[in-house]
C-alpha cells in the first residue's frame, strides 16, 4: 500500500531526528586529538631552587591546554620510576567549565608541592622518562609531550640500573631550562656533549622530537601546533 | 663521441651530408604516399571535430528551445497564480468594501429625499395679493373734495399700514423658518460628501485592483503567445532575481555566521569540546551548525505550511487541519530552539567569564580586571541572549530567498550552461580548421625538405618535353602516310 503525505512526512522527521542524533553522538576517536603532557621537575641539589620558573611553567601549560588533554607534573628524584612521584595528574573533561574546575584543582596541588621542594641526593632523570613514557602512552592522545625541568645532569646511587634501551617511540622530548653548571662554565664542551648525548639517546628511542628552551618567553614553543 | 652513426669515419660532415642526401632521397621517394598521410590525419582530426561541433550547435540550439519552453512555463504558472492571487484580492476587496454598498446607497437615497423635501419646503412664498388694490381703485375713481371719501381714504391708509406691517412680520418670519431649514442642510450635505468620497476610494481601490489584472494579462498573453521580447524580459527578471537572492542568501550567512559563534562555544558544554569529526572540525561546532540547520529548515516548514514557499509540494497538498498542526509543530520548535539558543548565549557569557578568571589565577602578573559590574556590565550579555533569541526567527525568513534562488538557478544555470556549449562548439570548430590548413602546411614543408629532388625532378621534366619535342615530326610523317 502506498504510504499517505503525512505518513511520508512522519518518516521524514523520524529520519532526520534519527540521523542528527547519530551526527552529535557518533564522533571519532576524541584521544586522536587530545594532546597528554608529562612534565618533571628536577628537585635535587641547587637546582630545586628554581622552582619558581617550574611554576610559571605549569601555570602556562595550564593555561594553554583544551578541554580533553591530560596533563601530569612530577619530581625527579633519586629513584623516579615510581607512579608516587607524580605530582597531580589529570584528564581534563571536554565540559569547558569542568576542565577549568580540574585546572583549578591541579594547580593548588601543583602550588603546594612547588612551594615546599625538598632536594634530592640523586638525579634519575632515566627513570623519570620511562615513568612519563608509560603515563603518556596510557592516555592514548595524538600528541604526546615529555617535558624536562631540570639541568639535564643524571647522577644516580650504585644500585640503580638505568644503562639500557628505553623507547621513547612518538614522544616529543622538550627540555626547558638546562641552566649551565659551574663546571659547564670551566668548559662549555660538558653542556654541549650532555645535551647532545641525552639528542642521541632519546632520538635513538624512537622520540618524535628533541627540542631545548632555555627562554621561558619562548614556551609558545613547548607545545606542538595540533 | 658517438661515431656509430658516421658512414665516412672521422669525417663528419661528410657523413652528415650522405645521410642528408639519403633522407632527402628517401623522402623523395615517400612523397606521394607521405602527401596522402598528411592529408588524411589533417582530415581524421578535422572531420570527428566538425562533426562535434555540429552535434554541439545542435545540442545548444535543443538546450536553447528547452530553456525557453521551461521559462516560459515556469512564467506563464507565475503569472497565473498572481492573476489567480489578484481576482482574490478583487474579490476580497468587493466582499469587504462593497458588500454593505446597497445599505450604502440606501442612505444615500434617503438623505437626497429628505435634501429634496427640504429644498421644496424652502421654496419662496409670494406674499398673499393685495385685495384692497381693487377697492383702492374703486375710491380713487371717487371725486375728490368728499369728506366720506376722505375718511374712507384714511382708514384704508391705517388699514394699509397695518397690514403692511403684518405682511412684513409675516414674511421675515417666513424666510426665518427658511433658513432654519437650510441650515439643518449642511450635516446632510456633510453626510453625503463623506458617503460619496468613501464610496469614490473604494472604487478607486477596486480600480487599482483591476488595472493589476490587466497588467497580468497582459504579460500572460504575451507569454503565451511565447513572443521573444517575453523571453527576453523573463531572461533578464530570472538573472535580476537570482542575483538579489545571492545577496539576500549572503547576508542570511553572515547572520548565521553570527548565530554559529553565538553557540558553538557553549555547545561544548553539551557534547563535548575534545572530539573531532573531520580534520579539526570539532564536535561542538558541527553540533552548532546542525542547530542553525535545524532552525533554519524549522522556517522553511513555517514558510512552507503558510504558503508563503511552494518549495514542497506535499506540504502544500497537505488538508488545512493537518497543514495547521504542522505550521504549529514548526512553529513550536523553533521558538524551542530560539529559548536554547538564548540560554546558549548566557552560558557562553558564563564561560568566558570562567575561563578569564582561571587565566587571570594563572598569570605570573595579576592584571586588574575590568570593571564591568552594573547595568553597563549586564549590556553584552543581555544582548548576546537577545540575539541568540531573533536570530533563529530571522533565519526563518531564509525560505523565501532561497525560493527564489532556486527558481531563477534554474535558468541562469541554463544560460550559463548554454553559453558554455556554444563556446565549446566554436571551440571546437577552431580546432577543426586548424587541424586542416595544418595538415596543408605540413604538406608544403615536407616539399621544402626535400627541395633539391624536386628541383631535379622539374629539370628532368624540362629537358623530357625537348626530347619528345625532336621526335615528333618523324611521328607527324608516319601519321600522314597513314592517312593518305
Amino acid at each position: 500500500m502506498r504510504p499517505t503525505v503525512s505518513q511520508q512526512l512522519t518518516l521524514l522527521a523520524i529520519g532526520f531526528v534519527v540521523a542528527l542524533a547519530h551526527l552529535l553522538a557518533g564522533c571519532s576517536d576524541a584521544r586522536n586529538n587530545a594532546h597528554a603532557v608529562y612534565m618533571l621537575i628536577d628537585t635535587s641539589g641547587t637546582y630545586a631552587e628554581e622552582a619558581g620558573k617550574a611554576q610559571r611553567i605549569v601555570n602556562y601549560l595550564l593555561g594553554t591546554l583544551q578541554p580533553g588533554d591530560a596533563l601530569a607534573v612530577a619530581r625527579v628524584e633519586s629513584r623516579s620510576f615510581s607512579e608516587k612521584d607524580i605530582i597531580a595528574k589529570a584528564t581534563f573533561d571536554t565540559r569547558p567549565s569542568q576542565a577549568n574546575a580540574q585546572k583549578r584543582a591541579f594547580q593548588a596541588s601543583a602550588d603546594a608541592f612547588l612551594k615546599n621542594v625538598k632536594g634530592s641526593r640523586y638525579t634519575d632523570i632515566t627513570g623519570g622518562l620511562l615513568q612519563g613514557a608509560e603515563y603518556l602512552n596510557e592516555t592514548g592522545a595524538g600528541t604526546k609531550t615529555l617535558i624536562v625541568f631540570s639541568d639535564m645532569q643524571e647522577e644516580l646511587d650504585r644500585s640503580t640500573v638505568r644503562d639500557f634501551p628505553i623507547r621513547m617511540k612518538g614522544i616529543r622530548i622538550v627540555a626547558i631550562n638546562v641552566v649551565k653548571l659551574k663546571t659547564d662554565n670551566m668548559d662549555p664542551r660538558l653542556y654541549f656533549g650532555r645535551l647532545e648525548a641525552w639528542q642521541k639517546r632519546l632520538e635513538g628511542a624512537g622520540a618524535a622530537e628533541w627540542r631545548v628552551v632555555n627562554d621561558l618567553e619562548r614556551l609558545d614553543t613547548v607545545l606542538a601546533k595540533r | 663521441m658517438n661515431t656509430f652513426w658516421m658512414i665516412w669515419p672521422g669525417n663528419p660532415g661528410l657523413s652528415a651530408l650522405t645521410w642528408a642526401l639519403g633522407g632527402m632521397l628517401f623522402l623523395y621517394a615517400a612523397r606521394s604516399p607521405m602527401h596522402e598521410l598528411i592529408r588524411s590525419t589533417g582530415h581524421a582530426i578535422a572531420g570527428p571535430l566538425r562533426a562535434l561541433s555540429r552535434w554541439l550547435a545542435a545540442a545548444a540550439e535543443e538546450l536553447h528551445r528547452r530553456n525557453r519552453a521551461v521559462l516560459l512555463a515556469q512564467a506563464r504558472q507565475d503569472v497565473e497564480s498572481r492573476i489567480e492571487r489578484e481576482f482574490e484580492r478583487v474579490s476580497a476587496l468587493v466582499t469587504r468594501d462593497l458588500d454593505g454598498y446597497p445599505a450604502l446607497q440606501r442612505k444615500l437615497m434617503d438623505e437626497i429625499t429628505r435634501i429634496e423635501e427640504d429644498y421644496k419646503k424652502c421654496g419662496e412664498v409670494p406674499p398673499p395679493p393685495p385685495e384692497w388694490v381693487e377697492a383702492v381703485a374703486s375710491v380713487a375713481k371717487v371725486k375728490s373734495g368728499h369728506e366720506v371719501v376722505q375718511k374712507i381714504l384714511e382708514d384704508i391708509s391705517g388699514s394699509i399700514g397695518k397690514m403692511h406691517d403684518k405682511s412684513i412680520a409675516e414674511y421675515r418670519r417666513s424666510y426665518e423658518s427658511r433658513h432654519r431649514i437650510l441650515g439643518s442642510f449642511l450635516p446632510f450635505w456633510r453626510s453625503v460628501e463623506k458617503t460619496m468620497a468613501r464610496v469614490d476610494k473604494k472604487l478607486e481601490g477596486l480600480q487599482s485592483s483591476a488595472a493589476a489584472v490587466d497588467a497580468q494579462m497582459e504579460k500572460y498573453r504575451e507569454i503565451s503567445a511565447q513572443t521573444d521580447k517575453a523571453a527576453h524580459a523573463l531572461a533578464v527578471s530570472a538573472f535580476t532575481q537570482f542575483i538579489v537572492s545571492l545577496l539576500v542568501m549572503a547576508v542570511a550567512a553572515g547572520g548565521a555566521f553570527v548565530n554559529f559563534k553565538l553557540i558553538a562555544l557553549p555547545m561544548s558544554e553539551m557534547v563535548g569540546a575534545g572530539d573531532t569529526l573531520a580534520g579539526n572540525l570539532q564536535t561542538s561546532e558541527v553540533a552548532a551548525l546542525v542547530i542553525i540547520l535545524v532552525e533554519a529548515s524549522m522556517g522553511l516548514f513555517v514558510m512552507e505550511t503558510l504558503r508563503i514557499t511552494h518549495l514542497f509540494p506535499p506540504i502544500a497538498q497537505l488538508e488545512d487541519r493537518m497543514r495547521r498542526r504542522m505550521l504549529w509543530t514548526s512553529a513550536t520548535l523553533l521558538l524551542v530552539l530560539a529559548t536554547v539558543e538564548a540560554a546558549l548565549a548566557l552560558m557562553r557569557d558564563v564561560l568566558i567569564a570562567d575561563k578569564q578568571a582561571l587565566i587571570q589565577s594563572l598569570a605570573t602578573v595579576q592584571q586588574a580586571a575590568a570593571v564591568t559590574d552594573g547595568w553597563v556590565g549586564a549590556i553584552p550579555t543581555a544582548g548576546q541572549m537577545l540575539l541568540g533569541f531573533i536570530l533563529p526567527f530571522a533565519l526563518a525568513f531564509i525560505a523565501i530567498p532561497l525560493e527564489s534562488l532556486i527558481h531563477s538557478s534554474r535558468t541562469v544555470g541554463g544560460i550559463v550552461i548554454l553559453a558554455l556549449v556554444r563556446l565549446t562548439a566554436f571551440l571546437v570548430r577552431l580546432l577543426g580548421h586548424f587541424a586542416k590548413h595544418a595538415s596543408r602546411v605540413l604538406v608544403s614543408l615536407y616539399d621544402v625538405a626535400i627541395v633539391l629532388p624536386l628541383l631535379a625532378e622539374k629539370l628532368g621534366r624540362r629537358s623530357a618535353p625537348a626530347a619528345s619535342a625532336r621526335v615528333e615530326p618523324e611521328l607527324d610523317v608516319e601519321e600522314a602516310r597513314r592517312a593518305s
